[in-house]
């Protein structure tokens, strides 16, 4: 924070009242447009021809083929729980197309993507961080996959990273990827999983296999450029006993007027004694609906760790899941969420405790200001079977104005008498005797209120690799201006 | 006599529905050291505070004028950044910023005091060594967890590293062990020596007074700057208390009414 190069450059005006009031920043680091022209792009609306477009076009074997279809049908079915969560009568989908392809084949050399994309991502600074800090990388613009590599001797390890469409063409990985897909979120989960079954594209297929220790993460980015769009990519990552693995998925777009949808699905098998941290810096643009399902089974004496800073879309509903399914199994949670003017971001965790002597840990943060709501969700379940099994869980929100809101609902249903569980939830306010004292030290009232978002965030920025954390100081700090009204 | 690097005339403040102080004048020239007395509840604290331009008190009249430039109106960050510090009685604790952090940060946003990673490292080195401090503190979050008496040691290493040319020190003394004191009284001496800055202690403790060398000394009683004189005030107040000063004031508010 304090070494960042743009500190001093510009001082804010001080207005009559000697009030610091700061310029609009320039948001093109994530709010820029590609042309479409030359693109792929199947008709807006949900029909069986559409889904076997797409499956023809991926040349799939029968079986995914009739999951597709048996999912739009699954989609059309169920309806959305009335009077839960945020609105989304916004969202129209015979107004979203569902697929949409640059025409391009996947590369494995940044030179062999299209110039506008690939500037795209080096805008986002992914082929530098790939160079710098990482295993591997994905990255899907639109509905596909344009790039995608791995380190040789990653590689070397067994280690597998590649898209699930290329994994299905493997006869080596074919039955992997079907004896895993869609079993843990089931399409009839809710009725966007079944949207999501119906329409994927893309997304990743990572392999770790037993024991292997990868020292970088492997990343995937998602951006979704196309207006009027949906993004369906599917991350399947096994993480085979003994082995550990940091898998990183940022995501964001550009904004348009129109909705924007994400409906994605992740799901992490983590065998025994594995270790898996999967960390997501989302920063979808305010037209985007985002309604993502991610879901981990964790075995015994396993761990997954989720780090979690949600900043952009419209509307999210978001709610990852860890089943401890394996005795001595660990969760731990970090996420924070900030919700701005016409955001509504309905958040949260889950988590399953069936195994004995589990251990769960969730630590939620929320920032709300101008007008920006937040909700937190937790769901502790805990089963016959887990015995002293541990679970707590903390919410921490902070509200900038009046005008925004906050709510934490905790759900709790605990089937085991050694089991302990716990629950705390604070809100607060940044003090005027912070915002004070900051400002005496030479910080203007931006940048005060800015440093202590940026303290408050700070425990889940650090569980973040450097250059992320930094991204979400920026986002935290890009966010924050004009925040004084 | 030393040019004025601080002038308040004519000062009359308050919160929104209470005055507190009354027509205040007071000068402190570059490089002097001023000690301000008074009972509890006199108005010092909230002195230091709109002179910093604390936007809790609103100044009904009167200005405040800080090397050559009129700064009544002007927000606490411009303030500071013009050489105005104010060290708090109880400074604020901020979760999840590391002192380190923010040391670089409020040292690194003035012009003047730029400098490399490495040589400001140095530097935060021998201020912390001076005042016997324990470089663990870099990386705890600022003021988070710290005792009293630490948290005085981090006002007087900002103190030395922003080097500004006006310190008010309120009650820095207070609440403060022996050892803590001696510590904050020689963050004082260096703050006096290494950066001829000039001093506005805000006390109703001599103790800590006896190593200054005191240019001038002024007497708050209920709002009123009511006297003003050389450092031997100081043992007088420390014998006889501020009876007198009370006295006189509740006798010349008396004779106003009358008038």
């Amino acid at each position: 924070m304090a070494d960042e190069k743009d500190r001093t450059n510009a001082r804010p005006e001080v207005d009559e009242r000697g009030r610091s009031k700061v310029q609009d920043v320039d948001r093109s680091l994530y709010d820029f447009v590609k042309s479409e022209e030359g693109y792929e792009r199947y008709a807006d609306g949900l029909t069986p021809d559409i889904v076997r477009s797409i499956s023809a076009k991926k040349d799939e074997p029968d079986w995914m083929l009739k999951m597709r279809l048996e999912a739009l049908e699954r989609f059309h079915d169920i309806d959305m729980a009335p009077n839960w969560g945020p609105d989304t009568s916004g969202l129209n989908m015979d107004d979203i197309s569902t697929y949409v392809s640059p025409k391009t084949k996947q590369a494995r050399d940044w030179n062999d993507v299209p110039a506008d994309i690939k500037d795209t991502f080096e805008r986002l600074g992914i082929p530098q961080a790939e160079r710098d800090s990482l295993a591997g990388v994905g990255a899907q613009y639109d509905s596909e996959i344009v790039y995608h590599n791995m380190r040789e001797e990653v590689a070397k390890q067994g280690v597998v990273y590649t898209t699930i469409e290329d994994a299905i063409h493997d006869p080596q990985w074919e039955p992997v990827v079907r004896k895993y897909f869609g079993t843990l979120i089931p399409m009839t989960d809710h009725k966007f999983a079944a949207l999501h079954y119906a329409v994927w594209s893309g997304g990743s297929f990572v392999y770790v296999p037993e024991g292997v220790s990868l020292d970088y993460p492997l990343q995937s980015y998602f951006r979704l450029n196309a207006s009027g769009a949906g993004q369906f990519e599917h991350t399947l990552i096994v993480v085979e006993p003994g082995a550990n693995l940091h898998f990183i998925e940022g995501c964001s777009a550009p904004k348009y007027y129109e909705a924007n949808l994400h409906a994605g699905a992740v799901e992490l098998f983590v065998g025994d004694g594995a270790r898996l941290r999967y960390s997501t810096i989302e920063n979808w643009s305010k037209n985007m609906y985002n309604l993502n399902t991610k879901r981990a089974r964790v075995g015994a004496d396993a761990t997954m760790e989720w780090v979690s800073g949600s900043f952009g879309s419209h509307v999210s509903y978001l709610y990852p899941t860890t089943i401890l399914q394996g005795d001595r199994s660990v969760c731990e949670y970090t996420g924070i969420t900030f919700s701005g003017a016409n955001q509504d971001l309905d958040t949260g965790c889950k988590v399953i405790l069936n195994g004995r002597d589990t251990r769960a840990s969730m630590s939620a943060k929320s920032i709300s200001k101008d007008g920006g709501v937040n909700t937190f969700r937790s769901s502790v379940v805990v089963g016959r079977h887990a015995d002293n099994a541990r679970c707590t869980v903390s919410c921490q929100s902070l509200m900038l104005d009046d005008i925004s809101r906050s709510d934490t609902i905790p759900a709790m249903d605990v089937r085991n008498r050694t089991a302990s569980v716990g629950h705390e939830a604070t809100i607060g306010r940044i003090s005027d005797d912070t915002i004070l004292y900051l400002m005496s030290r030479g910080c203007s009232e931006e940048e005060a209120r800015t440093m202590v978002v940026n303290g408050f965030a700070n425990p889940v920025s650090k569980e973040l690799p450097l250059e992320y954390a930094v991204e979400m100081n920026n986002l935290i700090k890009l966010e924050m201006e004009g925040a004084i009204g | 006599m030393a040019s004025e690097l601080l002038t308040i005339s004519g000062l009359s403040a308050g919160t929104e529905d209470k005055p507190i102080l009354h027509d205040i004048d007071l000068s402190v020239g570059a490089g002097e050291t001023h000690v301000l007395m008074g009972p509890n509840g006199a108005g010092k604290s909230t002195l230091g505070h709109v002179i910093m331009g604390d936007p809790v008190y609103k100044v009904s009249s009167g200005t405040v004028t800080f090397d050559g430039q009129d700064v009544t109106d002007l927000a606490p960050d411009r303030r500071s950044l013009a050489g105005i510090f104010l060290s708090y009685q109880a400074p604020v604790e901020v979760p999840g910023v590391p002192l380190y952090s923010f040391l670089r940060t409020i040292c690194q946003m003035r012009p003047e005091l730029k400098t490399t990673a490495r040589k400001f490292r140095q530097r935060v080195g021998q201020i912390m060594a001076e005042l016997d401090m324990d470089e663990s503190f870099l990386t705890r979050e600022l003021n988070v967890g710290f005792s009293g008496g630490e948290k005085k040691k981090v006002e007087m290493l900002q103190l030395l590293l922003l080097r500004p040319k006006l310190a008010i020190l309120d009650e820095t003394d207070s609440g403060l062990d022996v050892d803590a004191l001696s510590i904050v009284s020689k963050g004082i001496e260096a703050y006096r020596r290494d950066c001829d800055g000039a001093l506005l202690m805000i006390t109703h403790n001599t103790r800590i007074l006896e190593r200054l060398n005191v240019d001038r000394t002024h007497v708050m009683v209920r709002g009123h700057l009511v006297a003003e004189g050389p450092a031997s005030m100081i043992d007088d107040i420390d014998r006889n208390g501020f009876g007198a000063y009370e006295d006189g004031l509740a006798a010349s508010q008396g004779e106003k009414v009358e008038a």
